[in-house]
């Protein structure tokens, strides 16, 4: 019974923990679903985000929860900039080229975030850190089920944008139809950077939530820019049910195999995971097959 | 005009080539050698994970390197020394480049690492190199089974720490009339966790110990999240948790068990950092509080230690006087007798100077500073450090105590920790 519930307990947390991982790979799937441009930089993006959380907390005294819409906000300005200034350019070129370019960037802003924040380990002390959710004998940790449910109110809203506004619908025409898009008159160009905004204000806001849970180093962006394209991959390229459903399943996954077998294997497990649907199903579990 | 000067002869232009080349070609070491004579101050070379997730630990260390000139002139040894300080990156790679690098800038002795992967790499350099290496804290016993000729260590092996840790675990339980019955050991699975995990498996059967170990958790020293870890600890009901820790996830570890209300009798660690360190009290607060290091620590009876602690005060204010300071500073003070002795820097005869080391007074707790036959100093001793009123503070032995045990720890909301 107690292992049950102890068992039960360590789900619940991977799962809380999975939707932060799907807000961040949400962001990376949206820009290659509608542009088709593989985000190498999506990791550094979050680590910029993070050390944007931490100076609001550091130096003005701003509760992560607050900063949340600003630095998405931030994010999406600099997406945007990014795709219409640079990324722009190179839309149609082979994809060799895009990915020394996506990699260009992230060596950019890993290196800049090194000179600005240092190497060490930063985080934000909050009161609430510590404190715990208790529901019956459940004990859920206040930063975490925050975290979650930021990132579930911000994937919700996505899938409204997407499916109820005109921009939304806008840029699903263009990703499914890139000339078509153009004959009717759409201003791709100016979609596709709305898209890249939106994409780098998901991970911006994964971010602002990650770092309430781990504290934030230049170096953190490998991991995270491999643990998206994981997840993505696991859930299919462009799918942003996808992008939900591998997020938790990784959380969830973790967890468990952590809890049930060796903590030191968690990794193995994701990237087992990973082998297996690449195996039995390539185009993931929720993306469309070529 | 007239030009009175002689052409070069080809004989005296091959001559001078040949020499020329000669020098250059002259290991950085044998030159800085040549150069130095007793007067001139001993380079050292000084390598520390100062960024990184060693960070907090690397820059306690350099502090120690930081006051030894001035604790060496109040002791009038009449050394001069200059630091070449280098950063590590709590990477091997880069430990292995850096040592390189100071050894090419001339460092006529190596000190460092605090860890046991980076100082086992520096150790490959200094002995292919042949330059002498004095360890400061590393703890993994293969580094000194090698047979190395230049390496030198001055902090206990993983079965010294364990064997101090068991003994002083039971005065613990003597001392306080509380036995736990059961424990869970939570490492790092890094070069010293691995040696610490694998020693106390071996050696627990012949220590007769009151518990029994019902689970090892294993993890990564660079984890962000230990939610799963302590979770899986939790579970198992432990009285005690036994980390062998490093200074970021003992933080993160403290943590965890606070979110998740877990509340054993104590945190008694097995003769590892992370919980007598400043950071740890900086970030934790009350929750630092009762946390039990089983570790060496600074010998308040010996003549040296106050001189340390004063300069260490003046220059530090703010810092913290522990182990990690404590054994750097005697990592320099090694070096610094071996050069007094044989007043030269040639390698050599640094190495043999430092075999015949013999510190009677210096800061941590233990015998004379002397080096066995595979350089290790087997003299150290462990204390029992428990962190009260935000200090870490010996409890055990009695004989070194500076206040009493407390166990089993109050919880983690208890009067007592505010």
């Amino acid at each position: 019974m107690d292992f049950a519930f102890d068992l039960l307990q360590t789900m619940i947390k991977g799962l809380l923990t999975g939707m932060v991982y799907s807000l961040m790979a949400l962001g990376l799937t949206v820009i290659f679903g509608v542009m088709r441009v593989v985000n190498f930089a999506h990791g550094e993006m979050m680590v910029v985000a993070m050390y944007l959380t931490v100076f609001a907390f550091g130096v003005l005294g701003i509760d992560p929860v607050v900063a949340l819409i600003p630095v998405a906000g931030i994010l999406f300005l600099f997406g945007y900039g990014l795709q219409r200034i640079v990324i722009n350019r190179f839309i149609n070129v082979p994809e060799h080229m895009q990915f020394i370019l996506m990699l260009a960037i992230a060596i950019i802003l890993v290196n800049a975030c090194l000179m600005l924040a240092g190497p060490d380990a930063q985080g934000v002390q909050l009161d609430y850190s510590l404190d715990s959710f208790e529901i019956g004998s459940l004990l859920l940790d206040k930063v975490r089920v925050y975290a979650a449910a930021g990132s579930l109110l911000i994937a919700f809203t996505l899938f409204l944008f997407f499916s109820r506004t005109r921009t939304g619908k806008a840029i699903r025409a263009a990703a499914d139809n890139y000339t078509g898009a153009l004959v009717v008159g759409l201003d791709v160009k100016r979609l596709y950077a709305i898209t890249f905004g939106i994409g780098a204000a998901c991970v911006g806001a994964a971010g602002v939530l990650t770092v309430m849970i781990v504290q934030v180093q230049p170096f953190l962006s490998v991991e995270y820019t491999l643990l998206a394209f994981t997840i993505v991959i696991i859930g299919g390229l462009g799918s942003l049910r996808g992008a939900i459903a591998g997020g938790l399943l990784i959380g969830l996954s973790e967890a468990v195999a952590g809890f049930l077998l060796d903590p030191s294997l968690k990794s193995v497990f994701s990237f087992g995971l990973l082998i297996l649907v690449l195996l039995v199903r390539p185009q993931g579990l929720f993306g469309r097959a070529p | 005009m007239t030009d009175t000067k002689k052409p070069i002869s080809r004989r005296v232009f091959t001559g001078s080539l040949a020499a020329g080349a000669a020098l250059l070609s002259m290991p950085a070491v044998l030159r800085t050698a040549a150069a130095q004579t007793g007067k001139e101050p001993l380079k050292i070379g000084v390598l520390l994970p100062k960024s990184g997730v060693q960070a907090g630990l690397g820059q306690a260390c350099q502090r120690g390197a930081d006051v030894a000139q001035a604790v060496l002139n109040d002791l009038n040894y009449g050394v001069k020394i200059e630091l070449l300080n280098a950063d590590t990156e709590s990477n091997v790679d880069t430990a292995r480049t850096q040592a390189e690098k100071l050894i090419n800038g001339g460092a006529a002795v190596l000190t460092g690492a605090f860890d046991s992967g980076q100082s086992a790499a520096i150790a490959q350099v200094a002995e292919q190199r042949g330059v002498p290496y004095v360890i400061n804290i590393a703890a993994d016993p293969k580094i000194t089974e090698q047979g190395y000729k230049f390496v030198f260590r001055n902090f206990p092996t993983a079965p010294m720490l364990i064997t101090g840790a068991f003994d002083l675990q039971k005065q613990l339980f003597a001392a306080t009339g509380k036995t736990p019955k059961t424990a869970v050991l939570m490492s790092v699975n890094d070069a010293f966790g691995t040696a610490m995990m694998g020693g106390i498996k071996a050696m627990f059967p012949r220590f007769d110990m009151p518990y029994q170990i019902v689970d090892v958790i294993a993890y990564d020293p660079k984890a962000k999240d230990l939610s799963v870890e302590v979770a899986k600890a939790k579970a198992t009901k432990a009285d005690i948790l036994m980390p062998v820790s490093r200074l970021n996830d003992a933080i993160l570890l403290v943590q965890e068990m606070v979110k998740q209300r877990w509340e054993p009798m104590g945190i008694v660690n097995p003769g590892a950092p992370g919980m007598y360190e400043q950071q740890f009290f900086k970030t934790l607060g009350k929750y630092s509080e009762f946390c039990v290091s089983n570790v060496p620590w600074l010998n308040p009876r010996s003549k040296m230690t106050p001189v340390l602690a004063k300069r260490f005060k003046e220059k530090f204010p703010n810092d913290l006087l522990e182990l990690n300071v404590g054994f750097t500073f005697e990592a320099i003070l090694i070096a610094a007798d071996a050069y007094k002795r044989t007043k030269s820097a040639h390698p050599n005869a640094l190495v043999e100077a430092l075999r015949g080391t013999k510190i009677d007074d210096h800061v941590m707790v233990g015998g004379p500073i002397q080096f066995d036959q595979k350089h290790q100093n087997v003299n150290i001793k462990s204390a029992a450090v428990q962190n009260l009123k935000r200090q870490p503070t010996v409890v055990l032995p009695a004989d070194s105590a500076s206040a009493k045990p407390v166990f089993p720890m109050p919880g983690w909301n208890a009067k007592a920790r505010a």
